[in-house]
């Protein structure tokens, strides 16, 4: 197994505390991820992603842990998207853009001066790309009760989420309280984003968020299933990618290893492009299948009627 | 008929009463001191053409939409009845949802509960039921959201009904069928009505096809109702007097065509359309 898993992977702390920061994160984002897809909220979550990326870069600004500063900017990212509760897809969108690229503009700037004052030239990459593999082990603790809670408000409101998902008006007349369901799902949302930035960045937290969720909702009949399924493939390309960045410092000679965010999100594209492809493989024979007028069903027909 | 026994009977407290409701948005009066009551087991039309007032009738019966005056009572659910069962006029849903129509059917149970639903008999069985008493045993397992407009309202009309509700209140559930399909669910709510006593209350542009099936109905214009029979309230001088200028109501072949005449803004648009269904 040695040609898989290079020398020294199991035994190394900093791949102890990706694997957990990361097992962890793809989870929570790939659970929620359903349901934003579901929702046709992919966009709206991607503009969490900006303002944790505000958070975060304010955090390493002013030095403390950018975790609290990513899980922050969701939060308030997510408050300021409630507060405004725009229906109409249109303005929507145009707010959601809007407030996007005024919280990375944000974000540059306290990226910039991060770097001219403090000589952190890392800070960019890391809070943008993500920092699996420097992240502090006392991130580990927090990362895991925010993933639980988030994971419980999913557990919790499944249902509830579920219905309100696909038509608020139905869920209201079953007695729902549509917009407490709402801000329970955009708080899970923030945490996701929030934790998913320290896996993969910011930036790329999208990535983490969608891909395991499209492709698991292509893969299962059933939203349960999805939502088992989204983890699992949120795991399988985290450590996959993990693993890969580890491995890759023996590939090149002398070059540094790969960016673990580009070797996960790498993982989920491909995913994503395979399970499109099986997608369609499987839909085709099924409508061949159900079509009795095809050539080749229709000489049998004529001879049974006969 | 059921309905006509309730009636003739011992009053009955009414499964819903609407009492002087009125609805403004945005400085219109959408609903105007709208009063009428519905009793178990009663097949009510809400009738009106588009923008008199049914879809915010029906929000505001919800609790959906505040009213500016009056009150709407609805008789509370007991043990594991639900109170309101609810249809709405359009729910677009992506084709490649992973969802069965046996699974949006059961979110009508404990759609609103926390936690998840672990796997029963006894669920199942119910949603069987429901699904056989719509009609959709044949498209159970389908993917919901690429069942044909028909299919949908019968797995919608199950999804309201699972809550086994007192009230079941459709927006336009015929607006979108095509004529036979249409017929079926309106036979197919009558008989929920009549067997299970459930008061539906249905809104509809056009009474035509509910005729053979309505107990009583609200006619709506311009925020104004009028309620009662069809005898009584589909006349000549009823109408007239909701519309406010003349109206004329003709029978032709056991149909009714309602001819509102030039001067009302959305009369014009019912005289045509019951014109070409009565031709």
């Amino acid at each position: 197994m040695s040609w898989l898993f290079e020398p020294g992977f199991f035994s190394s702390a900093q791949v102890h505390t990706a694997l957990i920061i990361g097992g962890v994160t793809a989870v929570v984002s790939a659970s929620i991820g359903v349901f934003t897809v579901i929702r046709g909220q992919s966009f709206a979550g991607h503009a969490l992603t900006d303002t944790a990326a505000t958070g975060g870069s304010a955090a390493v600004l002013v030095s403390i842990n950018p975790l609290v500063g990513f899980l922050a900017g969701a939060v308030l990212g997510a408050g300021a998207m409630e507060a405004v509760g725009v229906r109409h897809v249109r303005s929507r969108d145009l707010a959601t853009g809007i407030v996007l690229g005024a919280s990375i503009g944000l974000a540059s700037l306290f990226l910039y001066l991060t770097t001219t004052t403090t000589a952190t030239t890392g800070a960019t990459q890391e809070i943008l790309f993500g920092s699996i593999f420097v992240t502090a082990p006392s991130t580990v603790p927090v990362v895991i009760v925010f993933g639980v809670l988030a994971v419980l408000v999913v557990a919790a409101g499944f249902r509830p989420l579920l219905l309100t998902s696909i038509d608020p008006d139905l869920a209201a007349a079953s007695g729902l309280r549509v917009g407490v369901v709402e801000l329970a799902y955009m708080a899970a949302l923030a945490f996701a984003v929030g934790l998913s930035s320290i896996a993969v960045g910011a930036i790329l937290s999208t990535a983490l968020l969608i891909g395991p969720a499209a492709t698991a909702l292509r893969l299962t009949k059933r939203i349960v299933a999805a939502v088992a399924v989204a983890a699992g493939l949120g795991i399988a390309t985290t450590w996959l990618g993990i693993l890969l960045a580890y491995d890759s410092a023996d590939w090149g000679a002398g070059r540094d290893t790969l960016p673990v965010s580009f070797c996960i999100v790498g993982l989920v594209f491909v995913l994503y492009l395979v399970s499109g492809l099986a997608f369609r493989v499987s839909e085709g024979a099924r409508a061949a299948r159900r079509s009795p007028s095809r050539p080749g069903a229709a000489p049998r027909m004529s001879s049974g009627s006969s | 008929m059921t309905a006509r026994s309730l009636t003739e009977g011992p009053p009955v407290a009414p499964v819903l009463a609407v009492d002087h409701a009125s609805v403004v948005l945005a400085g219109r009066r959408v609903l105007d001191e709208v009063s009428f009551t519905v009793a178990a087991g009663q097949f009510t039309g809400l009738i009106g053409s588009n923008g008199a007032g049914k879809t915010t009738l029906l929000r505001a019966i919800l609790g959906l939409q505040r009213l500016s005056g009056g009150r709407i009572d609805v008789a509370d659910g007991s043990g594991r009845h639900r109170a309101i069962g609810y249809v709405p006029q359009k729910v677009v849903l992506d084709p490649d949802l992973p969802m069965r129509a046996r699974d949006m059917v059961e979110l009508g149970i404990g759609g609103n509960r926390l936690g998840f639903s672990l796997p029963s008999r006894a669920r199942r069985a119910r949603v069987d039921e429901l699904l056989a008493a719509v009609g959709a045993q044949g498209f159970a397992d389908s993917r919901v959201g690429r069942l044909s407009g028909g299919e949908l309202q019968r797995i919608l009309i199950a999804h309201a009904l699972i809550g086994q509700p007192r009230l079941l209140l459709l927006d336009e559930p015929l607006a979108n069928l095509d004529l036979s399909s249409g017929q079926e669910v309106v036979e197919l709510l009558h008989r929920i009505a009549t067997e299970h006593q459930v008061a539906v209350l249905l809104s509809a542009h056009e009474i035509n096809p509910l005729l053979p099936v309505l107990d009583r109905l609200v006619y709506l214009a311009d925020g104004r109702a009028v309620t009662g029979t069809v005898d009584e309230v589909v006349r000549s001088d009823v109408l007239s007097a909701l519309y406010g200028h003349h109206v004329d109501v003709l029978r032709v072949h056991g149909r009714v065509l309602v001819v509102v005449g030039p001067g009302s803004d959305d009369g014009d648009k019912v005289a045509p359309h019951d014109a070409i269904e009565v031709g």
